[in-house]
């Protein structure tokens, strides 16, 4: 019950966020320099006053902002987000082809992230002064200042040149033959630079995290009684500490998402991956509009679905929160 | 209790030293302490904040935060055989099984994420092999032995939703949960309002009558320590020094630290009327564990001491068959 009344709160609070994140996508794309009119007539070759003219009519540009506005949101409503200039399709189909490459994309690395970030911070914190700890802290301010894209290039050039480990760029080999395996197989090859580059940022913050909860909760006075109780090191430290140093983690990793699915849109440019991110980028660079504003849109979307699945993980590992409504 | 004399100690521990590396240098924390826990004993643990009676009753569980604490010398002898020779796998298995511990704070103590029905039943599963099905079952009984209602339902909850007293019930049954040979009670009353505090009292009573359990109740109350103890150890600065009978201790104290920390006990007046002598007070403090000089660590405080106290440590003398104290005055055959 507590449960249903909780997830109805929830979904009004984000549809109120998706409306806000409508309207605000929309003047922010519109408050940008640039006219959309005259980047379609530059891909159409010539530019008469006539044409343009003739464009913006087309395409509703020549109505006033607020029905734009208007027009906009009454479409997307029914899923219509308009055509693509730039891509002759329909935006909705655009971002439906590419969201799934962008989402095996973020899982894997917040997977990844959290899982190995972690694993090292409960190694390290078995040894505060050990060469695990020191790996986590170098790792954790290489992490924190190195760029995600030059990142991606030095991986590129040590695993893909140097030694041609994994390949450069794209998501699969499209000569290759074979089932469904063989190209699941290749998928996951393709998958493992960008993930690893894309999670690297998070696992150092993750793993430093999880090192400095932990510490924290080794001194506490419960595993103070579970050593007392006989329990084995290894499970005072995967199982009464851990239980408890992860719940910072699982917010702060609820509250990155966002910051996740943006560094995901690095990342897929450096690598060509064919998720949103290029597809943001090519558009972005087109002043595709209807695909700017789609994506933002299904990203925030995703952004804030994950949000509230982070609040139901929260109630699930932390009882304190569950039982107390 | 002279009769006890004879047996074989189920627990022994003797000159135990354990020492902290702190910033201001090495801190003797715990000084040859010695003591020992016949079978269905009661032992009290009395003394100052700091005087190292939770370090003592760490060590007999070799649950020393280590570093910077560590254990330098000594014997913890355990029906005959020295816990501290065993290695750590032998030393869990006596955690919780022959040894168990109750600790200050039942806010703390018990872990957040877990049943409370779940947190029994793992020292069962560990000690005694049973099932999860199995150790679940006996959790609950566990629960109703020390007094908490609806069991069935309260082994689901957690920690947060049970009040202060039903913690600390919750940590006795943990404790009690494998039937230890020896339970070791850290001040279990002190963090509990006072009505709590006699509840807790009569059920660790209750349960040394019922069990055979020997019982080390470290505590501030010196009304518990009249009602639940057979015999009493007086500790300062790290060091015993006085140990023996409860009535020996109570009425007769022989050192003065002793002397005074019970005229510090208010005294219920049977006669209100009458003019009653102010609560007394031991001057000064307990002195800095990395300072402590070579002579007695009472004397700075003392108010018989004399020169000797200060360039030499008394030893334990024997002021009665069972009835032993480290001071001066004693030897000097000059009884305060
Ligand atoms: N981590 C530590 N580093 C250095 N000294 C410590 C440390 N932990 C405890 N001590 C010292 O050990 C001494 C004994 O502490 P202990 O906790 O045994 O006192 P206690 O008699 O139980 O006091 P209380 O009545 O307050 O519980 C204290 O003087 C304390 O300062
Ligand atoms: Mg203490």
């Amino acid at each position: 019950m507590q449960i249903l009344s909780m997830l109805a709160r929830r979904l009004i609070y984000a549809a109120i966020l998706v409306f806000a994140v409508l309207i605000l996508n929309f003047l922010l794309i519109h408050l940008a320099p640039g006219d959309p009119a005259e980047v379609i007539a530059g891909e159409m070759g010539g530019a008469t006053e006539e044409v343009m003219a003739s464009i913006r009519k087309a395409y509703g540009l020549d109505r006033p902002l607020h029905e734009q506005l208007g027009v906009y949101l009454g479409k997307t409503l029914q899923g219509d987000f308009g055509q693509s200039f730039f891509y002759n399709a329909s935006v909705t189909s655009l971002i439906l082809d590419r969201i799934g490459p962008t989402l095996l994309l973020v899982t894997t690395a917040l997977l990844f992230a959290i899982g190995m970030g972690t694993l090292l911070g409960v190694i390290a914190s078995r040894n505060p002064r050990g060469i695990v700890s020191n790996v986590v802290t170098v790792l954790s301010i290489v992490g924190y200042s190195a760029p995600i894209f030059w990142t991606g290039i030095m991986l590129i050039i040590l695993l893909a040149w140097v030694f041609p480990i994994f390949p450069i760029s794209n998501m699969r080999d499209i000569t290759l033959e074979g089932g469904t395996f063989r190209h699941i197989l290749d998928v996951a090859h393709h998958l493992v630079l960008p993930a690893f580059t894309l999670g690297i940022v998070f696992l150092a913050q993750y793993s430093r995290l999880t090192r400095a909860s932990m510490l924290e909760v080794l001194g506490s006075d419960y595993v103070r009684t579970a050593r007392a109780k006989g329990v084995p090191e290894r499970s005072v430290f995967g199982k009464h500490a851990l239980r408890n140093a992860i719940l910072p983690v699982v917010t702060i990793a609820g509250l990155q998402f966002g910051s996740i699915v943006s560094g995901a849109v690095l990342v897929e440019t450096v690598f060509n991956w064919p998720g949103l991110g290029t597809l943001a980028f090519q558009s972005i660079l087109a002043r595709d509009y209807p695909t700017v504003l789609g994506i933002l849109f299904f990203s925030s979307l995703i952004v804030i679905i994950m949000n509230i699945v982070t609040d139901f993980l929260y109630r699930v590992v932390d009882p304190r929160i569950r039982t107390s409504g | 209790m002279s009769g006890h004399q004879t047996d074989r100690p189920l627990l022994q521990v003797s000159n135990l030293c354990v020492e902290f590396r702190t910033r201001d240098g090495i801190a003797r924390v715990l000084d040859e302490v010695s003591l020992e826990l016949q079978p269905g004993q009661t032992l009290g643990i009395v003394g100052e904040s700091g005087c190292g009676k939770s370090m003592t009753a760490l060590s007999i569980m070799r649950l020393i935060p280590s570093p910077p604490g560590q254990i330098t010398a000594g014997e913890v002898r355990l029906a005959g055989e020295d816990l501290l020779r065993f290695d750590e796998q032998r030393m869990r298995d006596i955690r919780g099984k022959d040894i168990s511990m109750i600790f200050q704070e039942p806010m703390t103590s018990l872990n957040p994420v877990f049943t409370v029905g779940d947190q029994i039943a793992e020292s069962l599963r560990l000690h005694e092999g049973l099932s999860d099905k199995e150790a679940a079952a006996r959790a609950v009984k566990m629960l109703k032995a020390v007094g908490i209602p609806e069991p069935q339902a309260r082994a689901r909850e957690y920690p947060h939703q049970l009040s202060g007293g039903m913690r600390q019930r919750v940590m006795i049954a943990i404790a009690l949960a494998c039937g230890p040979k020896v339970i070791i009670a850290d001040e279990p009353t002190t963090a509990l309002d006072v009505t709590v505090q006699a509840q807790i009292f009569d059920l660790l009573r209750d349960l040394k009558e019922r069990t055979s359990t020997a019982i080390i109740l470290i505590t501030h109350d010196m009304g518990a320590i009249a009602e639940m103890t057979d015999r009493v150890t007086v500790m300062y600065a790290g060091r015993v020094v006085e140990e023996g009978p409860v009535e020996a201790i109570l009425d007769a104290p022989k050192h003065p630290y002793t002397q005074g920390l019970i005229a510090c006990v208010p005294q219920l007046d049977p006669n209100p009327t009458a003019e009653r002598p102010p609560l007394e007070e031991i001057p000064g403090v307990v002195p800095a564990l990395t300072r402590l000089g070579k002579g007695c660590a009472f004397a700075p405080r003392c108010k018989y001491a004399f020169e000797r106290c200060d360039q030499e440590a008394p030893r334990r003398v024997s002021v009665d068959a069972d009835h032993r104290a480290a001071c001066w005055l004693l030897e000097e055959g000059t009884s305060a």
